[in-house]
C-alpha cells in the first residue's frame, strides 16, 4: 500500500513541529526517517500512524493509503501496525496474548476462529523465532525478544503499513544489528510497506530503500542511500550523514590560505569553508606545490577495516579526522606526534544562497 | 534456608545501619501502635468469654456493625469509581487548575473530620443549601445511613486517588496507543490493558477507603442522627460505652472493628502480592 502525504503540518502550542511536507512512499518500500531529535521524523511518523492529529491547514493536509483517503480516519480504521521505541507490550499478558491481542479484538463477524487465530500467532512466533516463548511474560524476556513480540504483535492483524518508531534505539549495539538485518529479511519476504525513524545515520543508509533527512521540522532531502551519501542537496544533510573536516579560509587569487597552510582551488576572492569526509583526506610526508596543510597525528585507532587518524594543527579550528589504508599506515610508519602532510582528494562546498547547492571537486 | 540465614548474619551485609535503623523502627511501632493495642487487649482480660461475647452481640451493637459495614461499603464502592476517575482525570489530561484539584484530593486528610461532620450537617440538613434542593423530592440525606456513606465518602477519597494515582502515572500511554493500534476500541482497550494493570491499587486503595470508614467517627456522629438501631454507627457504641466508664465494653466492640480491619488488610496484601508476581512474570 502506498503512501502520500500533501501539505502536512503540525504545531505544538506556538512551536511548529513540522513545517507543510509532501511525501510519497512506493508500495513495498522500505523508508527510513532520519534526523537529529526535534527534527519533527517522529511526529511524522505519528500522523501517518493517526496517533496525532495534522493542523487543519488551506489548503487541507491529506493522507492517503493507497486510493483510501484516511486524514479523518481513527487510529484503530487506519490498519497500521505501530512498534514503539519501549515495546510498549501489555506486561500484564502472556507473549502469546501479546500476539493474538489485535485479533481477539476485532468485532465478532470478522473475528477469526479461536483455531485460526491460534495457528496464526505460532505462525507469527515461529517467524520471529520464539514460538518456544509462547508462555513467558514480557518481563521475562530481553530487549531483542521483546521488539520482536512487539512486531509479531503488529503484523498479526496484516496492516497496510507498518511503521516503526526508532524501533533499535533501546536496544545494544550486537542485538540492534541482527534485529536490522532480520527486519531487512522480513521485509522483502513479506513485502510491506514500512516507514521507520532512527537518528542513527547508519542504520537509515544500511536498511532504507530511500532515507529522507529531517531538520527544524522540514524535509532537508528524499533518495535513495547511495545519492543522499554522494550527492547531498546541502550542508545539513552533508553533515548529518557522517563524519566531516572543516577547512576555512580566505581565497585570494586561486590560493585558500589559512595560517601557515594553504591549498590551490579554483574559486572566486572571498572567505570560503570547504568540507572533506574522513576518507577524502590523503597524508603524505611532503607537501606538494599546490597544497601545504601541515599536521600532527594526535591519535590513531587502528580498529577496523581502515586504520582512523586524528590530526590537528595551529590552522584548525576543530581537529580533523582521516582514514588511512593499514598498508599506507604501514609504509608511513606512522605514530603520534608524527609531523605530515593532508592532501585533500576531494571536497564539497555548499553555498547556502546560490544553486547549483553542492559543488564537489575532485583535486588531481 | 541458607539464603535467609546469611541475610541475617550481620557481617555479610554491605548496607550499613541494619540494626540501628531496625531497632528504633521496632521501638517506634512498638510505642505507636503495639502498646495501645495491648492496652486494649490488657482491658479486654477482665472480661470472661460469655461476657465478651453478650457485649459484642447486643442487639444495638450489632445493628451499628450493619450500618456501619453497609454504609462504608456504599462509600468504598462509590469511591472506587469516582476515585479511578479524579485518578484518571489528574493522570491524563492536563488542564487549567490541575495543581488545585491535585492539592484539593488531600483535604479530607487535612481537615480534621469533625469539621467535616459539621459542615456536611449543616448543608443537608432540613435548612441547609443541599437540604432544602433534596426536601421536595422527599430524599433526605442527613440523619439517614445516606448520610453517614456521604461522610465517609467524604473522608476516604484520597486513598483510593492517592493509590491509583502514581500506577496510572507509570502505565505508558504508549500502552494505549498500542492497543488503539492493534484496533482496540477504547472500552476494550480500557478493559483488558488499562485495568488489568490498575486493579491491584484500585483493590487496595478501596479497602484502605472501607477499613477507614468502618473507624470514621468525628465525620459522621453530626450528620448520622445517632438513632438506635437506625444510624448509630460502630465508633459511636464505643464512644457511648466509654462515656458510662464501661472500659471493657468499649474495648470489646473496639476489638471487633480491629479484627475485621486487620483481617481485611491482611487479605488485600496477599491478594496484591499475588497480582504484582504474575505482573513482573512469576519472579516476584
Amino acid at each position: 500500500m502506498s503512501i502520500r502525504l500533501e501539505n502536512i503540518s503540525k504545531h505544538f502550542g506556538s512551536t511548529q513541529a513540522l513545517e507543510p511536507v509532501n511525501l510519497d512512499i512506493h508500495e513495498g518500500e522500505l523508508v527510513g526517517l532520519l534526523g537529529p531529535s526535534g527534527s519533527g521524523k517522529t511526529t511524522l511518523l505519528r500522523i501517518i500512524a493517526g496517533l496525532e492529529n495534522a493542523d487543519r491547514t488551506t489548503p487541507p493536509g491529506r493522507i492517503l493509503f493507497g486510493e483510501r483517503d484516511v486524514t479523518r480516519v481513527h487510529v484503530r480504521d487506519r490498519r497500521i501496525g505501530f512498534v514503539f521505541q519501549h515495546y510498549a507490550l501489555f506486561r500484564h499478558m502472556s507473549v502469546y496474548d501479546n500476539v493474538a491481542f489485535g485479533l481477539t479484538v476485532m468485532p465478532r463477524k470478522e473475528r477469526p476462529s479461536s483455531g485460526e487465530i491460534r495457528a496464526r500467532v505460532f505462525r507469527l512466533l515461529e517467524m520471529v523465532q520464539l514460538e518456544h516463548l509462547a508462555k513467558r511474560y514480557p518481563a521475562q524476556l530481553s530487549g531483542g525478544q521483546q521488539q520482536r513480540v512487539s512486531l509479531a504483535r503488529a503484523l498479526a492483524v496484516k496492516p497496510d503499513v507498518l511503521l516503526l518508531d526508532e524501533p533499535f534505539g533501546a536496544l545494544d549495539a550486537k542485538v540492534r544489528q541482527d534485529l536490522r538485518r532480520w527486519l531487512r529479511r522480513l521485509h522483502s519476504e513479506l513485502n510491506f510497506t514500512s516507514v521507520f525513524v532512527t537518528h542513527d545515520q547508519e542504520e537509515a543508509l544500511e536498511l532504507s530503500d530511500r532515507v529522507v533527512v529531517m531538520s527544524n521540522g522540514r524535509i532537508e532531502q528524499i533518495d535513495t542511500p547511495d545519492t543522499l551519501y554522494r550527492a547531498p542537496r546541502n550542508r545539513f544533510v552533508f553533515e548529518f550523514l557522517g563524519d566531516v573536516n572543516h577547512l576555512e579560509g580566505s581565497v585570494h587569487n586561486g590560493v585558500l590560505t589559512c595560517g601557515n597552510a594553504y591549498l590551490n582551488v579554483d574559486l572566486p576572492n572571498g572567505a570560503e569553508e570547504l568540507l572533506l569526509r574522513p576518507h577524502e583526506v590523503r597524508l603524505a610526508e611532503q607537501p606538494s606545490d599546490t597544497c601545504h596543510l601541515p599536521v600532527v597525528v594526535t591519535a590513531i585507532s587502528p580498529v577496523g577495516a581502515e586504520v582512523r587518524v586524528e590530526l590537528e594543527a595551529d590552522w584548525l579550528a576543530k581537529p580533523w579526522l582521516a582514514t588511512v589504508r593499514h598498508a599506507d599506515f604501514e609504509r608511513l610508519e606512522m605514530k603520534r606526534g608524527q609531523h605530515l602532510y593532508a592532501h585533500p582528494r576531494q571536497w564539497h562546498r555548499f553555498n547556502e544562497h546560490a544553486l547549483p547547492a553542492a559543488q564537489a571537486t575532485r583535486v588531481a | 534456608m541458607n539464603q535467609r540465614a546469611s541475610r541475617f548474619a550481620g557481617s555479610t551485609r554491605v548496607l550499613p545501619g541494619f540494626g540501628l535503623s531496625m531497632g528504633i523502627s521496632v521501638l517506634f511501632i512498638s510505642l505507636v501502635l503495639l502498646l495501645p493495642i495491648t492496652g486494649l487487649f490488657g482491658q479486654l482480660a477482665g472480661l470472661s468469654l460469655a461476657e465478651y461475647w453478650a457485649i459484642i452481640t447486643e442487639g444495638r451493637v450489632v445493628a451499628s456493625y450493619m450500618v456501619t459495614i453497609g454504609a462504608a461499603a456504599v462509600a468504598a464502592l462509590v469511591n472506587a469509581v469516582f476515585g479511578l476517575l479524579l485518578a484518571w482525570v489528574l493522570v491524563r489530561y492536563e488542564f487549567p487548575g490541575k495543581r488545585l484539584l491535585d492539592a484539593l484530593m488531600d483535604l479530607p486528610f487535612a481537615l480534621p473530620t469533625a469539621v467535616a461532620g459539621i459542615t456536611l450537617a449543616t448543608l443537608y440538613a432540613g435548612s441547609g443549601w443541599m437540604g432544602k434542593l433534596l426536601e421536595p423530592t422527599g430524599f433526605q440525606v442527613a440523619y439517614t445511613w445516606v448520610g453517614i456513606a456521604l461522610a465517609m465518602a467524604f473522608t476516604s477519597i484520597p486513598f483510593v486517588v492517592r493509590t491509583v494515582q502514581p500506577v496510572l502515572e507509570d502505565l505508558p500511554a504508549e500502552v494505549d496507543e498500542a492497543a488503539m493500534s492493534l484496533g482496540a476500541t477504547d472500552g476494550v482497550a480500557f478493559r483488558r490493558v488499562i485495568m488489568p494493570h490498575l486493579w491491584p491499587a484500585l483493590v487496595t486503595g478501596t479497602g484502605l477507603a472501607f477499613v477507614r470508614s468502618l473507624g470514621e467517627f468525628g465525620a459522621i456522629i453530626f450528620i448520622a442522627g445517632n438513632m438506635p438501631y437506625e444510624t448509630e454507627i460502630t465508633a459511636l457504641m464505643i464512644f457511648v460505652k466509654l462515656q458510662e466508664y464501661d472500659y471493657a465494653g468499649a474495648s470489646a466492640i473496639a476489638s471487633v472493628v480491629l479484627f475485621v480491619s486487620l483481617a481485611l488488610l491482611l487479605a488485600i496484601n496477599v491478594w496484591q502480592g499475588r497480582f504484582v508476581r504474575r505482573l513482573h512474570g512469576g519472579k516476584g
